[in-house]
């Protein structure tokens, strides 16, 4: 009976591991090797047939602001913002120190008094803007993953109601963001009024809007997804007299999980997209400001400078999606 | 003869459609005991796999009913345990846990975790299926799901045994192994089983009693044959056997000099348009 015991849920996770091991081992053969390296090529010959191209036309293009910048000008400005981060950094810690200092002094002189603990009032640094962007488009993400899913679970699984939603969805589906701002804008500033405020405005502001846009492409596939359960899986269900909950929790939603995953996939593309955008017009804090920031600023640098915020967002998009890809194949069945 | 353990009493079903209602059975009237292996044939079509959604309860009857036991039918449950034509596991649960779901489901309050567990390995082995209990439905051939299908329905200690076409999907050799491990099971148990097929030598090896049914529409029983050989039966020396190619022809003249479908030798269109419209409302029924 042991082999029964092992069969069942406890086990599961280390056989996934196992098999993870085992791929990694079989992958070091030397032909899956040389497979692999041939795999590695040619992508890396795309990259630098790019990064030549991209070289030889950029000093052809002429702005106002010199000309456009090639891959050696925004290489330079990306360490350029790395050590611009570094140094702010140096200046907050001093900043902290001498704070503490200051109170400490002021303690000991008088232990009744007040002492204020200020933030370093220095401007964000490219890296700060980054966290800020992907902290607000994983808040909104979540917050439209929460409402997409069980959402879509009952418009998928009654005909009805998906009747009565349908339309609802059809014609919210394509609103750009940039229409949903003003709105969002004027809704959180006139109801989210509190004195210790747990977030920012603006940071409620990004977060609703990507919400907003992003929630959609999971609403239709989980809904797809549920409606598509094969017959004869619901017919089992039946004949089993499983309750509504049980039938939703074993059969619609592990049958639903891939169309689910390939959902949240668009929508977190879309939310990161969305995002950016939202920033730049709202000006909240993130990428999009720095990029707006820069843009506004036009010195020599800007344009450097924006290209490595575009390059950044491309590269972070790209790692998202690899993201959902991964937790995809760990929960999906079909992977 | 022993009480009428399953009977089906003027069933009529009627499908609507755009057209009007479209009627697929008509009267159609059975009395099944205890312990008989029966079969229902006839051509595609013909609302076979409607008779069988009815006893299920997966369909309603427009008229008449059906009753096991001396209790209505009126909806789906597990003591009439299905086997589906394409195995029907979830393709996400292993072969133990698919058997799992439904013993958790129909024996969750009777039976101890240990006794369950016990019972699931057990019906496994009954289908030879004990080795792959940690596989998915997807690592296994299609003859072993339905093994497993089998051995899900089996576990419900159903008092009929509903099957749709059960070996329908599968290669000949595969169906000839299932179909003799269906009869020592059957021999074993000794289950009321109600299978659908359209395969003539799979209804006279397996059955005790086969019954033929009319090409629809308001398609209904036609004969009802007892096959009296004695058990267990053997493929091989059965082959022989004049009783057995007796049964056989009989079955084979019904289907094929009485019932001959018309359009499939005719050429199209000038066969009888109701019998070709006969295949949607079966599949309206397996749908819903």
């Amino acid at each position: 009976m042991t082999t029964i015991t092992s069969a069942k849920k406890p086990s599961q996770p280390p056989r996934w591991l196992g098999q993870r091991f085992r791929s990694l081992g079989e992958s070091l053969t030397p032909g899956q090797l040389a497979a692999t390296g041939r795999q590695m090529l040619l992508p890396l010959i795309g990259i630098l047939v790019f990064v030549g191209f991209w070289h030889l036309a950029a000093p052809q293009v002429d702005t106002s602001l010199g000309s456009f910048p090639g891959p050696a000008q925004v290489w330079e400005q990306s360490g350029q913002l790395w050590q611009e981060h570094v140094n702010q950094r140096e200046r907050a810690d001093k900043f902290i120190a001498m704070q503490e200092e200051r109170n400490a002094r002021i303690l000991a002189d008088n232990p009744e008094a007040e002492v204020r603990i200020r933030n370093y009032p220095g401007a964000p640094t490219f890296p700060d803007q980054i966290l800020t962007s992907l902290v607000t488009v994983l808040a909104g993400f979540i917050v439209a993953t929460a409402i997409a899913v069980p959402l879509g679970i009952v418009v998928g699984l009654n005909r009805h109601f998906q009747a009565a939603v349908n339309p609802l969805i059809q014609v919210f589906k394509p609103v750009s963001p940039l229409a949903w701002l003003p709105l969002v804008t004027m809704v959180v500033s006139a109801t989210y009024v509190s004195d210790d405020p747990m977030f920012e405005k603006s940071f409620l502001t990004s977060m609703i809007t990507v919400t907003l846009c992003s929630l959609w492409p999971t609403l239709i596939n989980t809904s797809v997804g549920v409606a598509a359960v094969n017959p004869d899986l619901l017919n089992v269900s039946r004949v089993l007299r499983l309750s509504f909950w049980t039938h939703v929790r074993k059969v619609v939603l592990p049958s639903s999980v891939p169309m689910i995953f390939t959902g949240l996939r668009v929508s977190l593309g879309i939310a990161w997209m969305v995002l950016i955008a939202a920033e730049m017009l709202a000006q909240s804090p993130g990428l999009g400001k720095f990029v707006w920031d820069e843009f506004q600023n036009g010195s020599s640098q800007s344009l450097s400078r924006i290209m490595v915020a575009v390059l950044a967002i491309g590269f972070i998009g790209f790692v998202l999606d690899r993201v959902m890809l991964l937790i995809q194949r760990r929960v999906a069945w079909n992977e | 003869m022993s009480k009428t353990h399953l009977e089906l009493t003027g069933v009529e079903m009627a499908f609507d459609t755009p057209k009007g209602p479209f009627v697929a059975l008509d009267n159609i009237n059975l009395k099944i005991q205890k312990g008989e292996f029966v079969s229902l044939i006839g051509h595609s079509g013909c609302g076979k796999s409607t008779v069988l959604n009815i006893v299920a309860g997966l369909l309603q009857a427009t008229k008449g009913g059906c009753v096991l036991d001396g209790h209505e039918v009126n909806s789906p449950g597990p003591e009439r345990a299905v086997v589906f034509q394409n195995h029907a596991l979830m393709p996400w649960l292993t072969v133990y846990e698919n058997v799992e779901l439904a013993v958790q489901q129909v024996f969750r309050k009777s039976m101890g975790k240990q006794e369950r567990r016990d019972w699931i390995h057990h019906n496994l082995e009954l289908v030879n299926m004990a080795h792959a209990a940690d596989k998915r439905p997807g690592e296994v051939s299609g003859g072993m799901a339905q093994r497993v299908g089998i051995a899900r329905a089996l576990a419900m200690k159903p008092s009929v045994l509903l099957m749709d076409e059960p070996f329908g999907a599968l290669d000949a050799l595969t169906r000839a192994h299932l179909q003799d491990s269906l009869m020592e099971i059957q021999q074993e148990l000794n289950n009321t089983v109600i299978m659908i097929t359209h395969d003539v030598d799979e209804a006279v090896l397996l059955s005790d009693r086969i019954i033929m049914m009319t090409n629809g529409p308001e398609a209904t029983v036609g004969e009802d044959l007892y096959i009296d050989l004695p058990r267990p039966r053997n493929r091989v020396t059965l082959a022989d056997n004049p009783e057995y190619v007796h049964y056989r022809q009989e079955v084979l003249r019904f289907l094929y000099e009485k019932q001959r479908k018309l359009e499939h030798i005719s050429p199209r269109r000038s066969g009888k348009p109701e019998a070709s419209e006969g295949e949607q409302p079966k599949a309206r029924a397996a749908r819903a």
